[in-house]
């Protein structure tokens, strides 16, 4: 059983593959920047003067470590096991997506490139890129959906402040996998000075493993924390999935550890069922290729890309990071889908119980420790990653809920 | 040998260069896009590349894209375009057809069963833009063990270093790609292209053809004076896209022809 436990830490393999999942599917013109970036990342994450510079910033500049934090009232209300909150919404920018972008713009500096590149939903990992380039004065090009930019207008605005090029796509439908579509676009046409800063842990090799280690941070203080706290290991993780960096980045760490319990908690929409309303591709799609990896996606029969559906900007992804398709296909990690309506529920209830207003993002990981916690022994530890805050999110709500807020939004 | 490899053979022995036309399959529906098809052998095209539509194409540019948004939304599957090769070799077994896509559709279909009916239905090369020689043992391993020729492209970017893997399981000709950048984006100068031919021919045997930014009968001359052929695409495409009947697409596209064959 060790040795199997061993290979969850070891993928992926040279060719970038998680079992089936993960791999190089780029055209030509963009194989040999993948290989350059894979030497380079190779280069840094063994140098320990790269880690050093993460580090300071991370603890001066985004504020790590992130709290362990006892939901005391949460546990109390859910009456069963006991709710721990790792609270990476407190970060700069307000979510985890500049753990990630710290290393990516590190490593574009070391690379030489001048001109950073992404693409955003929700917008969380726009601004975070947009903040870090304000940061080391990089020129910045976000490419972001148009039905996403009218709908997330708070954050393009952050973005315009801290010096971006905001970009609307309305190539394809306009949402993110076409704005992730444009930016593979734009690094083909600008391939000398440019660095493609991917925000999640999918696209081809490197991006996968690499945008996985640099999250990995949430999961290597969360086990420390919860040893401090507890003198133990969590019993359950839970945390939301989109293209699953937070995820990933909590579970990474403790892959090894047997004893516990994975769940990643999937975007479910209006239900996951034939109408194809959500964004589950783990529970309702089948693998194939897109974006530079083999992973689960919601495609139709002839392999024709569906759109993903979620009241989450940040979640309306049809792909799912590899390193996941992988750990569902192995048994490791459990994948479940939350509605849209659930995850309103546990939105208010962790405002009212907690006076943390969350994302809607981990909102849907919350909605899932709602379902199991009342029915797990009040000594069964449950670490949820709040991966966000809901800042952003407030207009999104308040219509849903009929709240009206003049023209704020 | 495939009838790409006869049809180059030909063309050499004539001292003539390749002029290859692609359209979207299916665009902007099945009928109109069959009637273009089948006039291309008639208006001077000697390989025809078959675009599979796709929702995501990453390597192409908006003209491109809308096609097979376009093909789409008419009902165009891979299995349709494979239909309509085979409904274009009743008439014609002699011009090649390479299919031109991305990897998805054929993943969804299996790699064996598409192989299998891509054979039946008169195919004969593939060029899949989203499979690297990193993962040949995908596709292009079993396409060639099946009989059909797989196209690489070689890009500004593949390096001397590089070369070499990029043409080692490619077969029927080389795709050079003559700008870094999307489909129907800036035009390739011949001046630039020159040598980059020269340098792929250095590792191979095989005809380079030039494509990406050749709109006009004249660039189509002065790219195929400098390589094996010339490719259009976009400019055709876009015809299409204005709502050109077959006729007038088709004179278009015999004008760029004679641009090939002049050089």
């Amino acid at each position: 059983m060790n040795d199997l436990f061993n290979s969850f830490m070891n993928a992926p393999d040279e060719k970038g593959r998680f079992g089936i999942f993960g791999g190089r599917f780029v055209s030509e013109t963009l194989m040999p920047l993948i290989l350059q970036l894979e030497e380079e990342y190779e280069r840094a994450r063994t140098d320990e003067s790269f880690w050093a510079e993460m580090d300071d910033l991370w603890t001066h500049y985004v504020g790590r470590p992130s709290p362990l934090y006892f939901a005391e009232r949460l546990t109390e209300h859910l009456g069963g096991a006991k709710i721990y909150l790792k609270r990476d919404e407190l970060n700069h920018t307000g979510a985890h997506k500049i753990n990630n972008v710290l290393g990516q713009i590190l490593l574009a500096r070391r690379m030489g490139k001048s001109r950073i590149i992404a693409e955003t939903g929700a917008g969380q990992h726009g601004v975070a890129t947009a903040t870090v380039c304000a940061r080391f004065g990089l020129k910045c090009v976000v490419y972001m959906g148009a039905h996403d930019v009218e709908r997330q207008a708070p954050n393009v605005f952050r973005m315009r402040l801290l010096g971006a090029e905001v970009i609307p796509v309305t190539s394809g439908r306009g949402t993110l996998k076409d704005a992730m579509n444009d930016a593979l676009r734009d690094w083909v046409t600008n391939v000398r000075d440019t660095f493609y800063c991917i925000g999640t842990v999918a696209g081809p090799h490197p991006y996968p493993a690499m945008v996985r280690d640099f999250q990995s941070i949430i999961g290597k203080e969360a086990k420390a924390q919860m040893q401090e706290a507890e003198g133990r290991l969590p019993d359950t993780l839970v945390a939301a999935i989109g293209g699953g960096s937070n995820a990933m980045g909590l579970f990474h760490p403790f892959l090894d550890d047997e004893s516990v319990r994975i769940i990643g908690v999937e975007a479910g929409g209006k239900g996951v069922d034939e109408k194809m309303q959500h964004c589950a591709s783990l529970t309702g799609g089948r693998p194939g290729v897109l974006h530079g990896n083999r992973t689960y996606l919601l495609q139709d029969d002839d392999g024709q890309i569906l759109e993903g559906f979620s009241i989450s900007a940040g979640l309306d992804y049809p792909g799912i990071g590899p390193e996941h398709a992988w750990l569902h296909e192995t048994g490791r990690a459990e994948y479940v889908a939350i509605t849209d309506a659930e995850a309103l529920e546990a939105f208010q209830l962790c405002c009212a119980t907690e006076g943390i207003i969350p994302a809607l993002e981990p909102s849907h990981a919350l909605a899932h420790v709602m379902k199991i916690a009342p029915e797990l022994p009040a000594d069964h530890l449950i670490c949820m990653n709040m991966c966000g805050r809901g800042d952003k999110d407030i207009f999104t709500v308040a219509r849903h809920l009929g709240f009206e807020m003049g023209s704020g939004a | 040998m495939t009838r790409i490899e006869r049809r180059f053979a030909e063309l050499s022995q004539a001292g003539r260069k390749a002029f290859v036309a692609y359209i979207m399959a299916g665009d902007p529906d099945r009928d109109t896009s069959a009637a273009v098809l089948k006039g291309l052998p008639d208006a001077g095209v000697d390989v025809i590349e078959l675009g599979i539509p796709f929702t995501d194409p990453m390597a192409d540019g908006p003209t491109i894209q809308a096609a097979g948004q376009r093909a789409l939304e008419a009902g165009m599957t891979l299995a349709g375009v494979l239909d309509m090769v085979r409904e274009f070799r009743r008439g014609d077994d002699i011009t090649p057809i390479v299919l031109m896509g991305y990897y998805n559709p054929i993943h969804a279909m299996g790699v064996d069963r598409f192989l299998d009916a891509a054979k039946d239905a008169g195919a004969d090369g593939l060029i899949v833009v989203d499979l690297p020689p990193e993962e040949d043992e995908e596709l292009c391993l079993p396409a060639q063990a099946a009989g059909l020729n797989f196209i690489r492209l070689a890009t500004p970017t593949t390096d001397d270093a590089r070369l070499p893997k990029v043409l080692q399981n490619t077969s029927g000709f080389v795709y050079y790609v003559s700008i870094t950048g999307i489909t129907g984006a800036a035009a390739a100068q011949a001046a630039d292209v020159a040598p980059e031919v020269a340098r792929i021919k250095t590792g191979t045997n095989l005809p380079v053809v030039v494509g990406f930014g050749i709109r006009t009968p004249e660039a189509a001359r002065e790219i195929a004076s400098v390589a094996d052929g010339a490719v259009v695409g976009s400019a055709i495409v876009k015809l299409i896209g204005e709502g050109r009947n077959p006729e007038e697409v088709l004179a278009f596209v015999a004008g760029l022809a004679g641009g090939a064959h002049r050089a």
